[in-house]
């Protein structure tokens, strides 16, 4: 429970010094042999784990997708077959398409659910309030969940014979029992529950903090030009997060994507559950080691979330240089 | 309920009157915080309830509370063998990966504009690259390296927790270089220049100078790490193939299938493996969501 500021806070007297005048300032750090060996490992070691354990595997997945290989045999086993991997993804292999759409109703359902959710509730809480501080506590309580955990929670919630659901339905609507993460005509959106649960807490605190941040002068402007709340919102507060907007939609795109845990934990992505990321990995760790094939959809992934990355670093770099 | 000075705080309570607008806020906020809460609550209650009550009286009834079920999915799910490969891997992986992201930082915020840009830029976006898009290689990279046996008992880093540990930390160093080395460009460049008069070599000036300062940070972004890599579902699926090397979240499932109908152990089980995370949620509730907003808020 320290009370040291936030870095925020900090950032002012850095600002008063410009970066040249601080870089020759601090040339002097560079003048020793034995700190020059120093500052070499200081950053050489995290560099090389994340290159070498990062951005390194990355790449030989790229190049793996245009193999066949089993993924057991020697290196020489290897079987360039150019683009074949991925002509045989989006034509020979039934699951790819429903993985798709899947991620893709994935990533809507949590921009139309959680993320508006989560905007609406930042907007009702960020002001002084009773409770707030409660309220917010119990919003985001689930982040903390991992999501297989969810998946377990929500199974109390869901399951066929002993779940809450059922059960509450029986009574009330005296309604035959579904079997909530085993249709493939709805586990989806039974699912896409929980995930949203999960989410929405989430996106509310990153509101909360975008919110802090907006200069309150321009809502006092807005309140004197006799701009209602809802007004204020849309055509002032709105368009000043920008930078969080941008931050929430690469987190909302990137967590679609990499939507693993709970599928995996409910029937390892099978039977309506389909996505790309469980594809991937029981294509390339399941019985049948098809590794080019897992590499190409891997591939597919990366190529969708380097256009967020990319989104997401330069917004980042930007602000942190402005 | 603090004295805060807000500039227009008591014009606000001067007109402190029920308005309707109020009451819908509340209803609101009420209603959704109870719906958001009751799926812990319920795994909660039903934990403490007996197998053989509710199967007769169904879940939609009272009674039949007991302790037994936590005591079972402690023992019968073999959960403190879990706990502890848990510990094994989460402590040193956020250890290392605050420890290697701060020397990076010091080294970064430091340097030229234009390679520390291009620095973080490499280590942010590898934050938030897929998992699966990696698989493979570290696959084949992890068994090919060889390891002592006494280090792990497969004889390479595929199947030892050193690897997990490793594969956290190159992951996660990305943000947290990004974070602290914005933090430690707003300190006054005098502070080193002071401890390099006074003879201080690189790393005592990081180590004495600049990371007693970083707390804060450090401390949010622990709080976040712990949680991040306790959470771990997929290296430890991908990377460990001995079921009793696995940490707790992991063994979730192997946990399902052992308690495969009795829901209320399984209630039990998830409340365990919550638990830490809990932990963390109540005590350390500040810096969580410091750490959260950390690298979306300004700077």
């Amino acid at each position: 429970m320290s009370n040291a500021p936030s870095p925020p806070r900090t950032r002012a007297p850095g600002r008063a010094t410009s970066p040249r005048a601080t870089a020759r300032g601090r040339a002097g750090l560079r003048n020793s042999r034995g700190d020059r060996i120093t500052l070499a490992l200081m950053l050489g070691v995290p560099a090389a784990l994340v290159v070498g354990l990062v951005w390194l595997p990355a790449t030989v997945t790229v190049l793996l997708s245009f193999t066949r290989w089993d993924g057991i045999g020697g290196l020489d086993t290897i079987e360039w077959i150019g683009a074949q991997n991925y002509v045989d993804a989006f034509t020979i292999y039934p699951p790819f398409e429903p993985a798709l759409r899947n991620n893709l109703v994935w990533l809507v359902v949590l921009f139309a659910v959680p993320t508006v959710l989560g905007m609406f509730l930042a907007v009702l809480l960020d002001r002084r309030m009773r409770g707030g501080a409660l309220y917010q506590s119990v919003f985001y309580m689930p982040v903390v969940l991992s999501l297989a955990l969810v998946g377990f929670i929500w199974q109390l919630v869901y399951s066929r014979d002993q779940g809450l659901l059922n059960a509450f339905l029986a009574v009330v609507a005296d309604a035959p029992p579904v079997d909530w993460f085993g249709d493939s005509d709805i586990n989806l959106y039974a699912v896409l529950v929980a995930a949203s649960w999960r989410h929405t807490g989430y996106i509310m605190l990153l509101y909360l903090a975008g919110l802090k941040a907006v200069d309150p002068s321009l809502r006092e402007a807005a309140a004197i030009d006799g701009a209602g709340p809802v007004r204020t919102f849309t055509q002032v507060v709105f368009p000043a997060l920008l930078p969080i907007n941008l931050v929430v939609l690469v987190v909302t795109v990137i967590d679609a994507l990499r939507a693993f845990d709970i599928v995996w934990i409910i029937n390892r992505g099978r039977n309506g559950l389909e996505l790309i990321s469980a594809l991937v990995t029981s294509n390339v760790i399941g019985e049948a080691s098809r590794v080019g094939f897992g590499s190409a959809l891997a591939v597919i992934m990366l190529l969708i979330s380097l256009v967020f990355i990319t989104v997401y670093v330069s917004t980042m770099l930007r602000k942190a240089y402005r | 309920m603090t004295a805060t000075t807000l500039p227009d705080a008591p014009r606000q309570h001067r007109r402190r009157r029920i308005r309707p607008a109020r009451v819908v806020l509340h209803t609101f906020l009420v209603t959704t915080a109870l719906a958001w809460f009751f799926p812990i609550l319920w795994a909660l209650i039903n934990s403490f309830r007996d197998y053989d009550h509710t199967a007769v009286h169904g879940y939609l009834s009272l009674g039949g509370f007991t302790l037994d079920n936590y005591a079972r999915a402690w023992n019968e799910g073999e959960l403190p063998t879990y706990f502890w490969n848990s510990v094994v891997i989460t402590v040193p992986a956020v250890l290392l990966t605050l420890f290697l992201s701060s020397c990076a930082a010091f080294v970064l915020s430091n340097h030229s504009r234009r390679f520390n840009l291009t620095m973080l830029a490499v280590f942010l976006a590898a934050n938030l690259l897929p998992a699966q898009a990696l698989l493979v290689p570290l696959f084949r990279l992890y068994t090919s390296i060889p390891l002592p046996y006494w280090i792990s008992e497969s004889g390479s880093l595929y199947d030892s927790h050193i690897g997990i540990v490793l594969i956290h930390t190159a992951f996660q160093i990305g943000f947290c270089t990004f974070v602290l080395s914005n933090f430690m460009k707003a300190m006054p460049s005098s502070l080193l220049e002071a401890a390099r008069v006074d003879g201080a070599s690189v790393f005592q000036q990081y180590w004495k100078v600049v990371l007693p300062l970083c707390r804060p940070s450090l401390a949010a972004l622990a709080t976040l790490l712990v949680t991040w890599i306790y959470n771990d579902f997929f290296w430890a699926l991908a990377l460990l193939s001995s079921g009793d090397k696995l940490p707790i979240t992991t063994a979730l499932q192997n946990l399902q299938s052992a308690f495969f109908i009795d829901y209320n152990l399984l209630s039990a089980g998830s409340m365990i493996v919550a638990l830490p995370t809990l932990i963390v949620f109540f005590v350390l509730q500040r810096h969580f969501v410091a750490g959260l907003t950390l690298g979306a808020s300004k700077g």
